[in-house]
């Protein structure tokens, strides 16, 4: 079944799937029944699977996180939403202490495939604590997977590997591209494994890595850059944790140069380790200094200032100059 | 009498300054054998315990004096450096062996680390019981072959986890049971109570077991609550019972009463069991520096194991031939125990690689090789 759909859409039809073809997956979060959801991903859901596989929760984040992890332990696969990247913490608790390390707890008796969807990113115009990407602090636990999709296709598929993984995922879904319509084929034969990137646009001189919402800009730089003579390669990350450095390694080894970018704040965040994980994979072959063009190191701004904050087209083609060796703005240094 | 009106709880005295917070004895308990080994006539909760005659009593009684010898022994060994720490049960033996042998085989429990006779009732070896505090392994058994969570460490978050599981058995249709353990310091935290609104939300198939041993560390229980622990499930229309957690026979009845209305789908219940913690609350703890011995005089005065054995005598149900055979299983149950601990080396250094996920991610297995051949430098692997 092939179709032009939106991204939210793809999200929707991919729970669909999931509750059509496994009794025990479950769906757990604030406003998804009744409402459908705020951003109405698990619209029609509870009407057409009852209230006890689709459960609108109390307002308690920690306890839904907890609550999963009771249900995996019975046999289930809980798929919980978290209504906004900001709502998360209280359940940081859950995901950092139980939901990653129960695997390695048991030594490998209880498994835990807990989906956990979060609408991530800005660009929305939101209040505080609707447009964060907190994507770094799951990364950084081990026995969490970490994965975010682009394109409705990718939203609809990597859903479902998600939910059928048994492993935790942690699916980050990319607010600002929910209204995004893509073809999504209903198949998943011969898609991608979760754990891997995927180059989005082939290229020579540069190696632009990103991941979510900015694979669109991404692509969008590629395209303005061929007309400024320049080949840029842009690499999906789609997996955060584990990293497929492999993918972008074969890339950087082509290119010899590497821009990472995400809307996260930069220190300690995933461009940091990609840089740092290419730059000992591929020291000599490099022409330049990795260059990361992130959000900056300050909490998300209000609205009105959230275009300063956000990489965008212009900030990714300044950091395609600086590995070039060319003139660029931003820091005025040049490779 | 289950506690769903909070009306005839008498309020506590308010503290003042310099007043020491009070080890409370706030409200009525179900009593059933008094410390003195006299069994009181309850109507409520004799019909609870109707099955219960002295044969039965005697194997509640050896199930405690077990667990105290053993729990005596791993302190022991901790003190012997062959454990790296050991939370010693001392004083709560009634609370844990009067609830956990309530339960069916096909019910699950979540404890704390404190619930070592829990572990014991669920047929967890010697071995089992000492891994994790040996440093051996971070979990000592599989939970699904015993019915019962690995110890949580983190204060009060079992409780969700029993929650959940207790929806799962709603829907699967089963009348099995999830029962979480935690302590009175465990009610300050927000996942106890998160669990609470959720039991109460989806009449989840799950009993609330407070051990209130008035400690958290060496914060009395004063620190974290202003009313009786008990009170605190009404508020969100679950039904509670206050209970001598040194009677074992009351314990037994009100953990009874909370798994029938679970079974018949009336949902949650919270049991309070008030004891008191003997020991310290591990063994890297000194309570001489804040409990008072004279209180613990007091409560050594309300023996759980002490008022069983009263009783039975008094009765003429505990032979000579019998208290010796109990000591001896004890005996065994612990050099058992102390032949497990010396049998567990450590593990092989690659193993802490193992079960990140389910599939090994390239970059732990990459780590892994890397250390392997480092350590090969050495000449081997140790």
């Amino acid at each position: 079944m092939a179709g032009t759909t939106t991204l939210a859409a793809a999200l929707g039809s991919g729970l669909r799937h999931a509750l059509d073809d496994d009794p025990t997956v479950v769906l757990l979060g604030e406003d998804i029944g009744r409402l459908g959801g705020v951003f109405r991903v698990t619209d029609g859901l509870q009407r057409d699977f009852g209230a006890d596989r689709v459960m609108d929760t109390p307002l308690a984040e920690a306890g839904i996180m907890g609550v999963a992890v009771g249900l995996a332990y019975r046999g289930y696969r809980p798929v919980v939403e978290i209504q906004f990247d900001g709502f998360v913490y209280p359940a940081l608790d859950q995901m950092v202490t139980q939901v990653g390390r129960l695997h390695y707890r048991t030594g490998g008796a209880v498994r835990m495939p807990v989906t956990i969807r979060i609408p991530y990113g800005g660009g929305i115009g939101a209040v505080e604590h609707h447009s964060e990407s907190p994507e770094a602090y799951f990364a950084h636990t081990p026995g969490l997977r970490v994965v975010t999709c682009a394109s409705p296709q990718d939203a609809h598929t990597m859903l479902r590997q998600a939910i059928a993984c048994d492993d935790p995922v942690v699916f980050f879904e990319p607010k600002r591209r929910y209204w995004t319509k893509g073809e999504v084929d209903e198949t998943l034969d011969g898609a991608l494994p979760l754990d891997r990137a995927r180059v989005v646009v082939e290229g020579t001189d540069v190696t632009l890595v990103a991941y979510g919402p900015l694979v669109v800009t991404a692509r969008d730089a590629a395209l303005a850059a061929a007309d400024d003579g320049l080949s840029v390669e842009v690499v999906d990350l789609r997996s955060l944790s584990p990293l497929d450095l492999d993918t972008v390694e074969a890339s950087v080894r082509k290119t010899g140069r590497l821009v990472v970018t995400h809307e996260a704040q930069r220190s300690g965040g995933l461009g940091a380790e990609i840089a740092a994980s290419i730059t000992e994979r591929c020291f000599p072959l490099l022409h330049a200094a990795p260059v990361r063009v992130t959000g900056f190191d300050v909490p998300y701004p209000p609205s009105k200032l959230e275009e300063h904050f956000l990489p965008d087209l212009d900030r990714l083609l300044d950091a395609v100059d600086q590995v070039m060796g060319r003139q660029h703005s931003l820091t005025g240094w040049s490779a | 009498m289950l506690r769903s009106d909070v009306s005839d709880v008498r309020a506590r005295r308010a503290p003042s300054d310099g007043d020491d917070l009070p080890a409370p004895d706030w409200g009525e308990m179900v009593q059933l054998l008094s410390p003195e080994g006299s069994r009181h006539p309850d109507p409520v909760y004799d019909p609870w315990v109707e099955d219960v005659d002295d044969e039965t009593l005697l194997r509640l009684y050896e199930d405690m004096v077990v667990v105290r010898r053993f729990d005596v022994e791993a302190v022991a060994l901790q003190r012997q450096g062959q454990l790296g720490l050991w939370p010693p049960l001392l004083g709560q033996e009634a609370a844990q062996i009067g609830s956990a042998r309530s339960l069916r085989p096909d019910d699950f429990a979540f404890t704390s680390y404190r619930e070592n006779g829990v572990a014991y009732c669920r047929g967890v070896t010697p071995t089992g019981l000492v891994r994790v505090w040996r440093g051996t392994a971070l979990a000592g058994w599989d939970p699904r072959a015993v019915g019962m969570a690995t110890p949580q460490v983190m204060i009060g978050a079992q409780t969700l986890h029993a929650t959940g599981y207790a929806l799962g058995c709603a829907k699967d249709g089963v009348d099995s049971v999830a029962v979480a353990y935690f302590g009175d310091g465990a009610t300050s935290k927000g996942d106890v109570h998160e669990a609470m609104v959720f039991a109460a939300t989806y009449a989840a198939p799950v009993v609330f077991f407070c051990q209130n041993n008035q400690w958290a560390i060496s914060e009395p229980v004063g620190l974290q609550a202003h009313r009786p622990i008990a009170d605190r499930a009404p508020g969100y229309g679950i039904p509670s019972i206050r209970v001598d957690g040194n009677d074992v026979l009351a314990v037994m009845a009100a953990t009874r009463v909370a798994l029938d209305r679970a079974r018949r789908g009336e949902g949650p219940t919270f049991v309070e069991a008030v004891t008191y913690r003997m020991g310290p609350h591990t063994t890297s703890d000194d309570p001489t520096r804040y409990a008072d011995p004279e209180v613990r005089a007091q409560w050594a005065a309300k023996d759980p194991i002490a008022r069983v054995e009263r009783h039975l005598h008094t009765n003429g149900a505990l032979s000579e031939d019998r208290v010796q055979a109990v000591k001896e299983k004890a005996e065994g149950f612990a050099m058992q125990m102390r032949d497990a601990t010396y049998g567990l080396t450590p593990p092989e250094p690659l193993s802490l690689f193992d079960h990140v996920l389910v599939e090994p991610p390239a970059e732990v297995e990459r780590q892994c090789s890397q250390y392997a051949a480092y350590l090969a430098m050495f000449g081997g692997e140790e």
